[in-house]
């Protein structure tokens, strides 16, 4: 344990040292800002809008954003050690491959909870005071908002190493990183839609939901969106609620697999890597 | 504390694509400091995983300080330092930081971090973060990170490439000194003179064999590689009469190269001395261990050829 929280803490203190932290939070807040105040101007008015309607908006943009901000921050967590040659020293230390990944892992993915929670945080409670307080379902909605953001970027993170893992080189981490963003923030939902349009809409409802399950991207959104009534409002979806046939716990069992899965196949594909 | 640090027996290592060793036996004795030498691709390296336990032998055993390096618990690696060729650090880390970064995770006490730092010349650029380090550096940060927590074995992978001849000094004089607290050393290298003095032993690996083993005078005597002998000598012409031609190697103008097997280096000596007056000097060179590494090189090229 003491060596994983070791490898952990170096990877932080790195995000530190590079800025990598202040500039994703910085980003992070600045977007979250904008949505809850700009994001009225539009229709007249400038000013902070519910809670709920942020919670809406911020959860667009994290299906955008923290896939990208997570893939970018990982991709080459063990390629790049491989290719800088760092890794063979840290093997002959008493350490295993295991170990070396869990640290990572555990340590990109505090950097990533500490700029998605200062950054949407700040915004969150600076909403919530302007407009004179939010009652309680609101604030639940926010807290599962940047709970289920850190599964989210901890899937994606997990979907990084495996790349990382798997490749012999940095670029083609890289590269195979981008593919995995456009395939399950943009693609994958254009598929479904596809799929919708050419069967006219006559594909069993009992089916389709299923598909989003493929998808940790919709997960999250189908989780954020459809959790409590105050959010389903204002997201349009007041309806629909009644046809997804998964509770929020299932759909977070659900998001726990897309973190799991993925980090397990790649410790699994690490330690069969020889030095 | 057993007699061998390191015993490697009847080892074979397949890669995919090729051989890299293709059983190799030997030991290294506890607090020796060994060479080990060949050309690129002779196996030193693999040799080196092998004992490190990054690697499992595709047969054979391999034991150091009497435990199976590729499954013994962590407190083995503790006791062992390595130095991988052309080592490298993560650039934006300073010296200080890599070190103590090294030093938590050997469970190494912080303090001797400064120590290390000291020893090796680096305490001026300990807060320099290490792309600015020159490639000298490094190495000296290489083996500071070795000698963490005083270990018993030390492997080091070519370690002197890139250090210029005054550092390279400095590297062996602390070598020596390790030596001298009882550390064992295997050090691979392929420049060989600088290492004569300073090994007790050396591994020649050949194509992923043991092309020889043994201290420089086992070594000598079992090549057989002549004596070198320079006689200067006011009468070039009367001297070559005298020897026997198949002696002389070569005819300056005022001395002659001649090749002398070992147990005949003495007659011919006294026999020269006899001659006093017109023999003024006589230069002895026995066989380096450059000679001695190409000479077994050799004799496995042919065996290979045959």
């Amino acid at each position: 344990m003491r060596t994983i929280a070791i490898i952990a803490y170096k990877e932080i203190r790195d995000a530190l040292r590079n800025r990598w932290i202040i500039s994703a939070t910085l980003l992070l807040a600045a977007l979250a800002f904008g949505l809850a105040f700009v994001g009225s101007a539009p229709s007249g008015t400038l000013g902070a809008k519910p809670l709920a309607v942020i919670v809406v908006s911020l959860a667009s943009l994290t299906i955008f954003l923290l896939p990208l901000i997570s893939l970018m921050l990982a991709y080459d967590a063990l390629v790049g050690e491989v290719e800088r040659g760092t890794l063979l020293l840290l093997l002959t230390y008493p350490l295993n491959k295991t170990q070396l990944l869990l640290g990572k892992f555990i340590g990109h993915w505090l950097v990533l909870l500490l700029a998605t929670w200062v950054g949407y945080g700040a915004a969150g409670l600076a909403v919530g005071w302007s407009a004179g307080g939010a009652d309680a379902q609101s604030w639940r909605a926010f807290a599962l908002l940047l709970g289920s953001s850190g599964l989210l970027g901890a899937s994606f993170i997990a979907m990084a190493y495996l790349v990382s893992s798997m490749v012999r080189e940095r670029g083609a981490a890289a590269g195979l990183a981008i593919a995995i963003w456009l395939l399950f923030v943009v693609l994958y939902d254009m598929g479904l839609l596809g799929v919708l349009i050419a069967t006219r809409g006559q594909i069993h409802e009992q089916i389709f939901p299923w598909f989003l399950l493929g998808n940790p991207a919709d997960i999250f959104r189908l989780l954020n969106l459809t959790a409590f009534e105050q959010v389903r409002t204002f997201a349009g979806l007041a309806g629909l609620s009644g046809q997804i046939p998964f509770t929020p716990w299932q759909l977070l069992v659900a998001l726990l697999l897309w973190i799991v899965v993925p980090l397990t196949a790649a410790i699994i594909q690490f330690r069969r890597r020889e030095p | 504390m057993g007699e061998f640090s390191c015993i490697v027996d009847n080892v074979v290592k397949e890669y995919p694509r090729h051989r890299a060793l293709a059983g190799v036996t030997l030991a290294v004795p506890a607090g020796a400091c060994v060479a080990l030498l060949g050309h690129n691709g002779a196996g030193k390296t693999t040799l080196l995983k092998l004992l490190l336990g990054l690697t499992r032998p595709s047969s054979g055993s391999v034991r150091v300080l009497e435990r199976d390096p590729a499954s013994a618990d962590s407190s083995l690696r503790q006791q062992i330092g390595f130095l991988p060729e052309s080592v490298s650090f993560y650039d934006e880390m300073s010296g200080e930081d890599t070190l103590c970064y090294l030093a938590r995770l050997k469970r190494v006490d912080r303090r001797q971090c400064a120590l290390l730092l000291e020893q090796v010349g680096l305490s001026a650029a300990a807060n320099r973060r290490v792309k600015t380090y020159s490639k000298g550096m490094r190495q000296r940060l290489g083996l500071a990170q070795a000698l963490l927590g005083k270990p018993r074995l030390l492997l080091l992978d070519e370690p002197t490439t890139g250090l210029d001849p005054i550092l390279r000094q400095e590297f062996y004089r602390m070598i020596l000194a390790l030596r001298g607290e009882g550390v064992t050393i295997l050090l691979s290298s392929h420049l060989l003179t600088e290492l004569e003095a300073r090994t007790d032993l050396a591994i020649i690996l050949r194509q992923g064999r043991l092309a020889a083993l043994g201290s420089l005078e086992q070594l000598r005597e079992q090549a057989k590689l002549p004596v070198l002998l320079r006689v200067t000598t006011s009468d070039v012409q009367e001297l070559s009469t005298r020897l026997s031609g198949s002696l002389i190697v070569q005819r300056e103008e005022q001395a002659l190269q001649l090749a002398v097997a070992v147990e005949d280096k003495m007659p011919l000596l006294r026999y020269l001395l006899s001659l006093a007056d017109w023999v003024s000097d006589v230069e002895i060179q026995l066989p380096t261990l450059d000679d001695l590494y190409r000479h077994f090189g050799h004799l496995q090229e042919e065996e290979g050829s045959q």
